[in-house]
């Protein structure tokens, strides 16, 4: 009579106390809620400030000037062979002096994937990946790049990094 | 004169409130996806306005914008009225909810509530599960299986927290005597809340509330997770905003008759003149709403088994029991 008695007391306090554990559990849980809603947000405001970005960033292409400012592009081909999605159109010309000149450079930057193997594959460091990853337009003709946008890529000199 | 008298005064607080309401609806909106922001280290909508504060307005008017899509397939009428009952019942909750003392103006005495009901209390119950008809048609008719399933286990899991939400203030109605919702609130006049006699309904209250109205850690109906978006899956521009508002509005109905059960009503820590009692009941009900959203940013979803077992087997005979000694007190006192 007095056991089962006991047992139903020892019940209903192992009860009360698995519930003041679980109840205590969610108190700790809005406390930390409630210090996070005072905390400061962590967020960058986008456009205001922007987010730094790794000195190995592969942004949008240029091209680097040789000491006469033209482009230092050889026309190799180097960059067309390698290039995954086949991007990168290139007609060459020779000159009278033996140079390789690009008559006309074209990457198309809706294709392209960033991943950088023509600056890898470039000998002479021509083609280069910048650090402005803000590139979008409404228009696809807009994302296509030819010589002389490549050339008024090139960053500042101030912000200049080799890759 | 006297029906001229009387006509005005409704309309007037009619209009007043509803006014009010609607903006306090679309600014909870906002104040909730800023206030998870926080609590998730973020900031929130804050680009249209300043602060943000013009995020409700264009949100408004992009839902009155949007295509307004009915289902090829979809019960038309049902569709079409679901949402409307959904609003109708949360607006139609704050008809009896006291806001402020009685007031003399123009020397007559004027009572801050729509329509003292002396059954307020049941009124408010009888119309708040009338709500639930709008989120279990508005899911049978949109001929979705995600919203049927949404319907199902909104009917299952509101029918199952009703009763355990009726019992719970049943203490607090055994201690008023009265189902009047302003005699509720006189009686607790003067730091006599029924919090203080009534602690564990207020919880049992708080909890089945959550479940009443679908918020987060009950909020099977629209559980995003797994039913896409329940209930109102198929609903598009401003009947997908009726339901939103009427989610919103119910939650402010939840707590306004929190406070006015549980808090005190328009009862506050030092006496305001009587027309301006109404700001203790609105810094009460802010400060419910305010935990709502808390806990909502801090509680995942239980699993819709948990849910069911919680409401029958844990709420349940807690709530009966709280009745039990509720009454055995007020029945010791009185010998």
């Amino acid at each position: 009579m007095a056991i089962p008695l006991l047992r139903g007391i020892w019940w209903f306090i192992k009860g009360m106390g698995v519930l003041f554990v679980r109840v205590f559990a969610l108190l700790k849980g809005l406390r930390l809620t409630l210090a996070m809603f005072f905390s400061r947000p962590v967020t960058i405001q986008y456009p205001e400030r922007k987010r730094e970005v790794s000195p190995r960033w592969r942004g949008v292409h240029y091209f680097e000037r040789n000491e006469r400012g033209d482009t230092r592009c050889v026309a190799c081909g180097l960059c067309v062979a390698i290039c995954p999605s086949q991007c990168i159109r290139l007609v060459a010309v020779e000159l009278d002096n033996g140079e390789r000149y690009p008559e006309f450079y074209e990457i198309n930057t809706v294709r392209c994937i960033y991943c950088g193997m023509c600056a890898e594959a470039c000998p002479v460091d021509a083609i280069k990946l910048g650090r402005n990853y803000e590139f979008v337009d409404y228009q696809r003709e807009a994302l296509v790049l030819d010589k002389g946008r490549l050339l008024a890529n090139a960053p500042e000199p101030m912000n200049q990094r080799s890759i | 004169m006297e029906l001229i008298y009387f006509v005005t005064e409704a309309m007037a607080k009619i209009v007043v409130v509803f006014a009010v309401l609607m903006g306090v609806v679309a600014y909870l909106t906002l104040a909730e996806r800023k206030i998870l922001g926080r609590i998730q280290v973020r900031y929130g909508p804050n680009r249209v306005g300043p602060f943000g504060l013009f995020q409700p307005i264009a949100d408004g008017i992009k839902a009155f914008f949007k295509e307004d899509v009915v289902p090829a397939k979809a019960d038309k009428p049902l569709f079409v009225i679901a949402p409307m009952i959904s609003i109708t019942a949360a607006i139609a909750l704050f008809a009896v909810i006291p806001f402020g003392d009685k007031v003399e103006f123009f020397g007559r005495t004027v009572y801050l509530t729509i329509a003292n009901l002396d059954i307020g209390l049941l009124y408010v119950f009888a119309v708040a599960s009338l709500g639930e008809y709008g989120i279990v048609l508005g899911g049978w008719s949109s001929y979705n299986k995600y919203g049927l399933m949404g319907a199902l286990r909104a009917a299952a899991q509101m029918i199952s927290y009703e009763v355990a939400l009726a019992l719970s203030v049943m203490g607090v109605l055994m201690i008023a005597g009265t189902l009047n919702l302003v005699e509720i609130v006189r009686q607790q006049a003067g730091w006599s809340w029924n919090l203080f006699y009534q602690p564990f309904a207020f919880i049992f209250y708080i909890v089945c509330a959550l479940a009443e109205i679908n918020r987060t850690p009950f909020d099977m109906p629209e559980a995003e997770a797994e039913l896409a978006c329940g209930f109102n899956i198929e609903y598009s521009s401003m009947k997908f905003a009726l339901f939103f508002m009427a989610e919103y509005a119910h939650l402010v109905a939840v707590c306004a008759i929190a406070t006015t059960l549980f808090l005190g009503g328009w009862d506050g820590p030092f006496n305001l003149p009587p027309a301006l009692s109404w700001i203790w009941f609105v810094a009460k009900t802010g400060i419910l709403v305010y935990f709502f959203i808390w806990q909502r940013g801090t509680f995942p979803r239980l699993r819709y088994d948990q849910i069911m077992r919680f409401g029958w087997k844990f709420l349940l005979p807690l709530t009966l029991a709280n009745i039990f000694v509720t009454g055995l007190i007020i029945v010791l006192r009185g010998m």
